[in-house]
């Protein structure tokens, strides 16, 4: 009988230790993603139910702020997408590129000064940009760049993101030798051994890179609000800050509707890449 | 292995046996060259993008520049004209708030909640997916407009509010009082991505020392404080290095909360967001340079500080 009643609490307080976890949970999660659906839901409202509606309920789909907001610009919204994705595709193949060959030299070869070189690339990932920014902008503005995307593609095919190095150095580590060796004792060159060998191996390291710079470049806004002042110019971010000069910042349905779509295509990297990011950032952050 | 402890791996290697050397040396003259096409891209943007800009940034801190007439030398003119600028002091001071106050208070919910989500509960992927978007969304402009709209006279707070019965009358975005704490919290909200690496480094922590440390009849807390926080400081200290340099680059959120202006009443004027309207709104070259090495100079000072502070209670186990 006392037995029974010491261990019954003990298994009724475990129990509740993890409902009250849960709903800890739950309540946090709710606060962290309402803000986003409140702004899904408001994007399908009159700008004027907006201002005196906090909740989620939703009595008719008032597609009018997408169509509004599609044509509030000087050009309909799909040409700062196609300006968007140009500028994203560029960097996604360069970061590829550069990052990949720059990470397999480090990982697999030995030269002169390599320590020397990796400290540099790993001192490079924490200096921050606006050291390098005004002289960058001089050298492009000389070269007549402003205002072409060349200055937001063009470093990428230079390895200048050196966080993706370090990620990818990391991942080759991971490799066992014996594949390389193996196919330089067949006699592979290092550029088949990198290309026919190491590109196939690193695919979750290329995956992780891509994904990110695709989510980080598609929602750069510095770069693109320095480099690209013509409207025509203009990539998804900045064309969006541009909403609250042509409505005054008043015209949220319209505002909310654009942002919505301008969301959507990090939300479903995200989704779908999610398993990438997750490994990415711990492999570089973990210990 | 994060970038930080391999920095400061490299500089306590050991030192090699002659025939170590040698066998190095024979292998090394085989890869010299390949080594060196590898890296030149690497290299080559080395030099076009960050170290040249570094040094031509640093002659044009001492310059007059406006883009248009030639540089002229002023020497450390810039610099002391930023002892009595005061918009550059109230930058500091809004910056240094947003940083001490912001990565702190992020840093402490990555870690609580990290604790929270234990290794195989029940929906763990959905919680940390829910946790993790935000600060996958947090620099994009869009939730920069949401904000603006949240923290408005009419915005959700204030409507929430008004459920309440509480009467809003003033927009947050738009009080001195208030607006750079809307940029912190917004800071606050985008947790996910440090709260992945704890997650990341807990789940190293082999599960032996707890089993052990419960035959010893340590309790939660014990456990936390013996075993949790030393073997996880390592990966506190990164973090803390990371979201420190990063919240000192904050840019797009301040800038279009405030709509361009650093406003109300400079209230939420970034280092950074002057920088760029001495620099690129006004072009004053010479001056945006100098601030950028100021900014150099202090993310490298903090940095330093954290990494001599790390020797009392960072913890390594090798």
């Amino acid at each position: 009988m006392t037995e029974l009643a010491t261990a019954r609490p003990r298994a009724g307080a475990s129990i509740a230790r993890s409902l009250a976890k849960h709903l800890l949970l739950i309540v946090a999660s709710l606060a962290m993603i309402y803000p986003l659906v409140w702004m899904l839901v408001s994007s399908l409202r009159p700008t004027e139910v907006i201002f005196r509606t906090p909740g989620l309920w939703l009595n008719e789909l008032y597609i009018e702020n997408y169509i509004e907001g599609w044509t509030a610009l000087a050009r309909p919204f799909d040409w700062y997408i196609v300006n968007s994705a140009i500028v994203v595709v560029g960097a996604i193949a360069g970061n590829l590129l550069s990052c990949s060959l720059a990470a397999y030299a480090f990982a697999r070869l030995k030269f002169r000064l390599r320590n020397l070189w990796f400290a540099i690339m790993l001192m490079t990932i924490m200096l921050p940009f606006h050291v390098v920014v005004v002289p960058q902008y001089i050298v492009f503005n000389n070269l007549g760049m402003v205002n072409t995307f060349l200055p937001l593609v063009l470093p990428k095919f230079l390895a200048t993101d050196a966080f993706f190095v370090f990620l990818m150095v990391q991942f080759i580590r991971g490799i066992p030798k014996e594949l390389d060796e193996a196919a330089r004792i067949d006699g592979a060159g290092h550029l088949r051994i990198f290309g026919q060998v190491m590109i196939p191996l690193m695919v979750p390291a290329l995956a992780t890179t891509a994904i990110f710079t695709f989510i980080w470049t598609w929602s750069d806004f510095f770069t693109s609000l320095i480099y690209l002042t013509s409207p025509d110019m203009y990539t998804v971010p900045i064309a969006l800050r541009s909403f609250l000069d042509a409505t005054s910042g008043s015209n949220w349905g319209a505002m909310f509707a654009m942002s919505i779509v301008s969301l959507v295509p990090i939300f479903f990297a995200f989704l779908f890449g999610q398993k990438y990011l997750v490994k990415g950032i711990a492999t570089t952050g973990g210990k | 292995m994060s970038a930080i402890s391999e920095l400061s791996k490299l500089s306590t290697r050991r030192a090699l046996s002659p025939e170590d050397r040698a066998a190095r040396r024979k292998e090394a003259s085989r890869d010299n060259k390949a080594g060196y096409l590898f890296l030149l891209p690497w290299l080559v943007g080395l030099f076009a993008f960050t170290l040249g800009p570094m040094l031509a940034s640093l002659y044009l801190s001492m310059t007059d520049y406006n883009l248009i007439q030639t540089p002229s030398f002023i020497g450390l003119d810039n610099y002391a004209r930023m002892l009595d600028d005061a918009r550059l002091h109230q930058s500091l001071r809004v910056t240094f708030t947003y940083v001490v106050v912001g990565v702190p208070l992020q840093l402490a919910l990555a870690l609580a909640i990290a604790l929270l989500l234990d290794k195989g509960m029940r929906g763990l992927p959905i919680y940390r997916s829910i946790f993790y978007l935000p600060s996958m969304l947090g620099g994009s402009v869009a939730i920069a407009l949401l904000w603006r709209q949240i923290f408005g006279t009419t915005g959700l707070v204030n409507q929430v509010l008004q459920l309440f019965g509480v009467p809003a009358t003033t927009g947050y975005v738009s009080d001195p009082q208030y607006a750079l704490w809307t940029l912190i919290l917004l800071h606050v909200w985008t947790f996910g991505s440090p709260m992945v690496i704890f997650l990341a480094g807990l789940r190293q922590i082999p599960t032996m020392y707890y089993e052990a440390a419960s035959l010893d009849g340590a309790g939660r807390l014990k456990k936390f404080l013996t075993i949790t926080m030393p073997l996880l400081s390592p990966i506190v200290f990164f973090n803390l290095v990371l979201q420190i340099i990063g919240a000192f680059q904050s840019f797009t959120q301040a800038y279009v909360v405030s709509n361009g202006t650093g406003g109300p009443s400079d209230s939420t004027l970034f280092f950074t967001l002057y920088l760029y309207e001495r620099g690129f709104t006004n072009f004053q070259m010479g001056y945006a340079s100098a601030m950028a090495w100021v900014l150099l100079v202090i993310i490298a000072a903090f940095t330093a500080i954290n990494f001599f502070a790390a020797k009392y209670w960072v913890f390594y186990d090798d």
